[in-house]
């Protein structure tokens, strides 16, 4: 396997304070990266670092091999990276089948001439919009929710929205923060289990997440991190019982 | 040489307005996140309340100038609360609309009742020699009422809890409210301290000029030109800004062209936000 | 779905069918003549209302500056025409393509940086190009203005009613084109959520600035078909006031959607001129209703009708069965 995403000696600070500190680590293609560390530790930035939305003060970020660092967030998604948020952003008052279309944007060229006149290029990205749009709702399971506002579905399709939303572009790499933040036990496996179809489907997967019941049976490696600092990397199990890791976490990893 | 100096106090002089008026806008724009367009329109109010009751009721021009400023304060809040307050946490598109409804009602109104210029008569009527050159003492007023103002503020920001509180929300308005700052009663006080500076401002200024129901218009221009090259949000930026800005349109005029002088301000923005978006003094970019 | 496109479709056919037929009537009387001339500039205004509802609504940035484009597109045609000697019809679309371009000038600096600089510098803008236009008589013609000669076959009024309203139809066929679009969705995207659209590949300044270029280039139109109506442009064309009143109509009318800033601009242009007598206090109610409009609302008049039925609808999926489990 190949490596696809390499963050190498990533700094980034605010201020006085340093958010990510020389943190290096790599994602193999087709794998699942599970990114924990306490509330503060720097996981939310380091995702805005590798979008593109923050520019690191210090280090690189490779996407196959492809120096992206400092690169803005659309540019980046262009290249093949797909991304969720914490807050789960949506466009709320969109319905759901425009909030996909949008996703898919980047990989169309119809520009304003071509939308006025109907040109044949534009028809022809119209309908293969439409197919892709079906294609999302089928795979993340929306469809019952297709001409609804992205605002007004239940919280975990929201979720599941979000994800589809990234996967419109048929990225490569794919950042889930948080995927399963504020939504039941039960919701959560609903998701879980549409991640692993996003790894079959040949995706590779980083996530960030805070339940680490749910990251231990799903990911391939684990990055941890503390106050900005990488503290501990490598199969799960291995890294829960890292001393390091156990005393960051008061040993709630163990549990 | 002396004629030189002159221009620079004239620019100073136009300077302390533009930085009362840019004060209060940066004030507004720190604390609340709107862009008060309506703050013109303020000044345009004080102008005429002067007018009101300098010339209409006789009353001294000193005792005016509170009267103005506490007319105006009141007015301020009441812009805030009735304009501003309701529409907070929806997108700042529509703060942009609602002052635009704002400031379209006032000078409507105020051009329905008189639209003609006014004039108020300036309260010490002489001239000073500086350097040779006569100088109107009503200047020298402006531009010490402008540093009396400054200290004031300055004051009032690091030694009172009130101050020291809007200087908190100023920097971090989430944190402010977690640390149970009472954010309608700062956004209130706020809008009451700016459109009294915007009082003072007009009072000053008044006698200089004719009152029109369009002055506040260019001035407003460039209170937000100031604000941008200071960085939005900056005080310091304002001040520095606004005596920059005064200084440059008075030499502009005397040595380039007096009918474009309103242009230099609109060429200074689109350069500033060109080369440094955030502003000279500005920090972090509003989102 | 379907339903409501027709009665969409029948409700605009039946609007166009009624502009078209009117000048037949109000052509009898002289009162009627007077009306169709207002109801010209109306339709003129509904084009600017138009344009602007493209970056204001759909986009989401407040443009300040529409009667300074108007006002460029005015001038441009006079002047193309007059001074220059330039054919009218060529001159036309050299007006729109000109003021799109000044547009394009204004948005490259104020769309670089998030946050209210694209408002300030638009507001500035008009203020800036208005006192030229007062103070630089050479090119604004002065207190008299700048005349324009039309071509023969507009010299009627009944020709230029149907003139602007053929303009109104073609500009709200291409809103309507490109907002159906999927670089209307992105438009919509970037009010809706501008992080989420830089993180899905669509660069918010490339659409801000594409967007308001376009409305630009519909300003200059209405410009151009002003010019043409009145048949001399003054200073008073380029004021930020009409920025107002354009702003307006497109509240009033409804953000976002194809009617509303129609209806906004001719429904309110209409009662402007009826109520004339009123003078300046007529602005002061506008300004006044603006506030309204915006605190309780925002979405205007077409827009509540819509968001009513939307709200019906989500009521009725809401009682189906489906959602019941997943809520």
């Amino acid at each position: 396997m190949s490596v696809i995403l390499e963050v190498d000696g990533v700094t980034k600070r605010f201020g006085g304070l340093v958010a990510v500190n020389k943190v290096d680590f790599t994602v193999e293609e087709g794998s699942i990266l599970g990114l924990i560390g306490p509330n503060g530790a720097g996981k939310s930035t380091l995702f805005n670092l590798i979008g593109g939305a923050y520019r690191p003060d210090e280090g690189r970020i490779r996407l196959d091999g492809k120096d992206i660092t400092g690169w803005p967030p659309h540019r980046v998604a262009r290249e093949g990276i797909g991304r969720t948020f914490q807050t789960t952003a949506l466009f709320q008052e969109l319905p759901v089948y425009l909030n996909l279309a949008i996703g898919y944007r980047m990989k169309t060229r119809s520009h304003i001439l071509d939308v006025i006149f109907r040109t044949p290029r534009a028809r022809r990205e119209q309908k293969e919009i439409t197919q892709r749009v079906m294609e999302v709702l089928a795979f993340t399971g929306l469809a019952e929710y297709f001409d609804r506002l992205a605002g007004s579905i239940p919280q975990e399709a929201q979720k599941r929205l979000a994800i589809g939303i990234a996967l419109m572009g048929r990225p490569r790499l794919l950042l889930l923060d948080e995927p399963t933040g504020g939504v039941g036990p039960e919701e959560t496996g609903r998701i879980i289990d549409l991640i692993r179809k996003v790894r079959e489907a040949g995706i590779t997967v980083c996530v960030i997440e805070h339940k680490m019941k749910m990251v231990m049976g799903l990911v391939d490696r684990l990055v941890v991190l503390n106050f900005g600092v990488k503290i501990a990397e490598g199969p799960p199990q291995e890294v829960c019982s890292d001393p390091a890791v156990i005393e960051a976490y008061l040993g709630e990893c163990i549990a | 040489m002396s004629f030189f100096v002159n221009q620079v106090i004239i620019g100073i002089q136009l300077g302390s307005q533009y930085m009362m008026m840019a004060l209060g806008l940066t004030l507004i724009f720190g604390i609340l996140d709107i862009s008060h367009f309506a703050h013109g329109h303020i000044y345009m109010v004080g102008a005429y309340l002067l007018y009101i009751f300098s010339v209409l009721l006789g009353i001294n021009y000193w005792l005016a100038l509170p009267l103005c400023m506490a007319a105006l304060a009141l007015a301020g809040v009441l812009v805030e609360r009735l304009v501003y307050r309701p529409l907070r946490g929806t997108p700042s598109i529509n703060t942009f609309i609602a002052a635009i409804g704002l400031l379209l009602a006032i000078e409507t109104l105020v051009r329905g009742i008189k639209k003609d210029a006014v004039r108020v008569p300036v309260p010490v009527d002489r001239s000073v020699s500086v350097l040779g050159m006569s100088l109107e003492v009503q200047r020298i007023i402006v531009i010490l009422g402008a540093l009396v103002i400054l200290l004031l503020l300055q004051w009032f920001i690091q030694r009172t809890r009130l101050g020291i509180a809007i200087e908190a929300m100023a920097q971090d308005r989430e944190g402010a409210s977690l640390v149970g700052i009472n954010v309608n009663r700062i956004s209130a006080l706020t809008f009451a301290i700016a459109s009294a500076l915007a009082g003072v401002a007009a009072v000053l200024m008044a006698p200089l000029g004719s009152i029109t129901p369009e002055m506040g218009n260019l001035l407003i221009l460039k209170a937000f030109v100031i604000v941008v090259i200071g960085g939005l949000g900056s005080i310091k930026g304002a001040i520095a800004g606004g005596y920059i800005l005064g200084i440059i349109e008075a030499l502009g005029v005397a040595y380039i062209s007096s009918t474009y002088k309103d242009v230099f301000a609109f060429a200074l923005l689109i350069i500033i936000l060109a080369v440094k978006p955030t502003g000279l003094f500005g920090e972090r970019t509003a989102s | 779905m379907k339903g409501k496109l027709n009665l969409n479709f029948l409700f605009a056919l039946a609007l166009l069918a009624t502009a078209a037929v009117l000048p037949l009537f109000l052509q009898r009387t002289s009162g009627g003549k007077y009306n169709m001339i207002v109801l010209t500039y109306a339709m003129i205004w509904a084009v600017a209302a138009s344009s602007l509802n493209l970056v204001l609504g759909y986009t989401g940035q407040a443009c300040l500056a529409h009667g300074a484009f108007v006002g460029i597109g005015a001038y441009s045609i006079a002047i193309m025409v007059e001074r220059v000697g330039i054919n009218y019809w060529l001159a036309l679309p050299l007006t729109c393509l000109l003021t799109a371009f000044v547009g394009f000038l204004i948005g490259l600096p104020s769309f670089r940086t998030r946050g209210p600089y694209f408002a300030i510098v638009t507001l500035c803008f008009n203020v800036i190009v208005y006192a030229t236009f007062e103070n630089w008589t050479w090119l604004s013609g002065g207190y008299a203005g700048q005349p324009i000669t039309l071509p023969a076959a507009l010299s009627g009024r009944l020709a230029r009613y149907y003139f602007v309203l053929a303009f109104l139809v073609i500009t709200l066929l291409v809103v309507r084109q490109i907002v159906k679009s999927i670089v209307g969705a992105s438009f919509l995207s970037i009010l809706s959520n501008e992080g989420l659209s830089e993180a899905v590949g669509i660069s918010a300044f490339r659409y801000k600035l594409l967007s308001f270029t376009v409305s630009c280039f519909f300003a200059g139109l209405a410009g151009a078909l002003f010019a043409t109506a009145s048949g001399r442009v003054d200073s008073s064309i380029t004021s930020y006031l009409h920025s107002f009143y354009v702003l307006i109509y497109v509240l009033i009318g409804g953000v976002a959607t194809l009617a509303g800033p129609v209806l906004g601009a001719v429904g309110l242009y209409f009662l402007l001129d009826r109520i004339k007598g009123l003078g300046e206090f007529r602005y002061v109610g506008f300004g006044v209703l603006l506030i309204l409009i915006i605190v309780f609302f925002p979405r205007g008049l077409v827009g509540g009708l819509n968001q009513l039925r939307d709200w019906a609808r989500e009521r009725r999926s809401a009682r189906s069965p489906g959602e019941e489990v997943a809520g």
